[in-house]
């Protein structure tokens, strides 16, 4: 459980450093090709400014847009007691507790680190669950706020933001170029264009890798907490069998939730959020044969 | 002169690492203090339901006063026990449970009881309350656990000595009687 932990951490930080390598290989190709980065620098501020509002404002906003509603001990106190005796184990402070109205059994969690978090279970969930998975799910939603998960997705949607401002910025000016400050190599001009096609492709991937890897830290973090993997894994293949697709379907909050929540469609595994259940299960009952 | 002031630079990396470690091990030792003092608090909050439970099953079963009697005098020495030492702390723990356990055989004897809501809503919070202090001794023994790491490892360990951190701290252990009893599979009759 503990070398799960470690390697997910570290992977996190080699996908973050791939994607600062993009972008600064944009930005070196927009100032080789047009010696005016004053646009891009803007640019570069806007974007980084819209990712920070999202960070604060975000975690309201991703409870109002899936209709959930804050619950007192008494309204029931059996996810209650879960939350808070698992936020002791882990050492943070307890979150404010939603329940969200869907027979498709999920949850998320949301907030910027430990002191200002959520954590949201659907009805379905709380019906479909035994103790232990229950117990398992929310483990794993205490994870994320426990790793700053949100914060990580927003450093990832920042650098992404960013990638598009400069690929765009790189097309605009390709269509209305200035020939006086324009560098004349043929093969800057090329790269350049291709590279701002593909960033924003490259970039979304880097987004998606990040957040399986942290959808694995998360149900090693769940795991370790609760000393238990198989609640976790039974949980995802009750979820597996049932179907975690929810009523409200937000793309912007769809990566919060414990198991997909979006309708399935063709588009390939490397634009998912999470993992493929199977392989999220197999690696949770793998946690008893190694540290 | 250049060699001086590159022993002064190495002199100066020198203690910004060892005030590194240092302060590193004052906070995750912190950590596991407070980390036990909420293991205390927790039994407290079991200690506060007892009263609450007595007078419940007292209700209904008013002339077992021996059980009672036991309940309460087990209960009130598990408080001071605790400023006594770990030793006295598990003995008296020891004997609380058993107090805990003969009244709810009482209770067993009485189906009103039984039945009540009051009696049903104390046994969860029983219950609830056992769960916390296991989330909380198990909080605890993660807190020791970054501490004795802290400490042991390389190169931290060479002068955790010289900073005041001269011995790892404890695991949540039980005594050799307590150990005896847990290792065996639990008697459950009805």
């Amino acid at each position: 459980m503990y070398s799960d932990i470690t390697k997910n951490k570290r992977k996190t930080w080699l996908i973050l450093a791939a994607f600062v390598l993009v972008v600064g290989l944009l930005s070196y190709l927009l100032s080789r090709m047009y010696n005016s980065p004053s646009l891009a620098i803007s640019g570069t501020l806007f974007a980084v400014t819209y990712a920070l509002i999202s960070y604060f404002a975000g975690m309201r906003l991703s409870l109002a847009v899936n209709g959930a509603k804050e619950i007192k001990k008494s309204d029931n106190p059996r996810l209650w007691r879960t939350v808070e005796n698992l936020s002791i184990t882990e050492g943070l402070p307890m979150p404010q507790v939603f329940i969200m109205d869907d027979p498709a059994p999920n949850a998320f969690a949301t907030g910027r680190n430990p002191d200002h978090a959520a954590v949201c279970a659907t009805t379905g969930l709380l019906d479909i669950m035994t103790d232990t998975e229950l117990e398992g799910v929310l483990a794993h939603e205490l994870g994320h706020v426990k790793n700053l998960d949100i914060r990580v997705s927003m450093i990832a949607f920042a650098l992404s933001a960013v990638v598009s401002v400069l690929a765009d910025f790189i097309l605009r000016m390709t269509w209305f170029r200035s020939r006086d400050n324009e560098n004349n190599n043929p093969y800057i001009m090329i790269a350049g264009i291709v590279a701002a096609i593909v960033a924003p492709f490259v970039a979304l991937l880097i987004q998606m890798a990040i957040s399986r890897r942290r959808e694995y830290l998360a149900d090693a973090t769940g795991a370790l907490a609760t000393r238990y993997p198989e609640g976790l894994a039974s949980a995802l293949e009750k979820i597996g069998q049932v179907g975690s697709v929810t009523r409200k379907q937000n793309t912007s909050t769809a990566h919060l939730f414990f198991a997909n929540p979006l309708k399935r469609s063709s588009i390939s595994s490397l634009f998912a959020t999470h993992p493929p259940i199977a392989d999220r299960v197999a690696r949770l009952r793998s946690m008893d044969t190694h540290v | 002169m250049s060699l001086l002031i590159i022993g002064i630079l190495v002199v100066l990396a020198l203690v910004l690492v060892l005030a590194a470690m240092y302060n590193g091990l004052v906070r995750t030792n912190i950590r596991v203090a407070e980390a036990w003092s909420d293991i205390t608090v927790q039994l407290k909050r079991r200690a506060d339901l007892i009263p609450n439970l007595v007078n419940t099953v007292k209700g209904y079963a008013k002339h077992e006063s021996g059980v009672f009697d036991a309940v309460t005098k087990a209960r009130a020495q598990t408080i001071t026990a605790t400023s006594a030492g770990p030793e006295a702390t598990a003995k008296a723990e020891g004997e609380f449970q058993q107090a805990l356990k003969s009244l709810f055989a009482v209770a067993e004897a009485y189906p009103d009881l039984k039945a009540s809501t009051n009696f049903q809503d104390l046994q969860t919070e029983l219950t609830d309350t056992e769960d916390k202090i296991q989330a909380s001794r198990r909080f605890y023994n993660a807190t020791v656990r970054e501490f004795n790491t802290k400490r042991q490892v390389f190169p931290t360990s060479l002068f955790a000595k010289m900073l005041g951190f001269t011995a790892d701290k404890e695991f949540f252990d039980v005594d050799e009687a307590e150990a005896a009893t847990i290792q065996k599979p639990t008697d459950v009759q009805f």
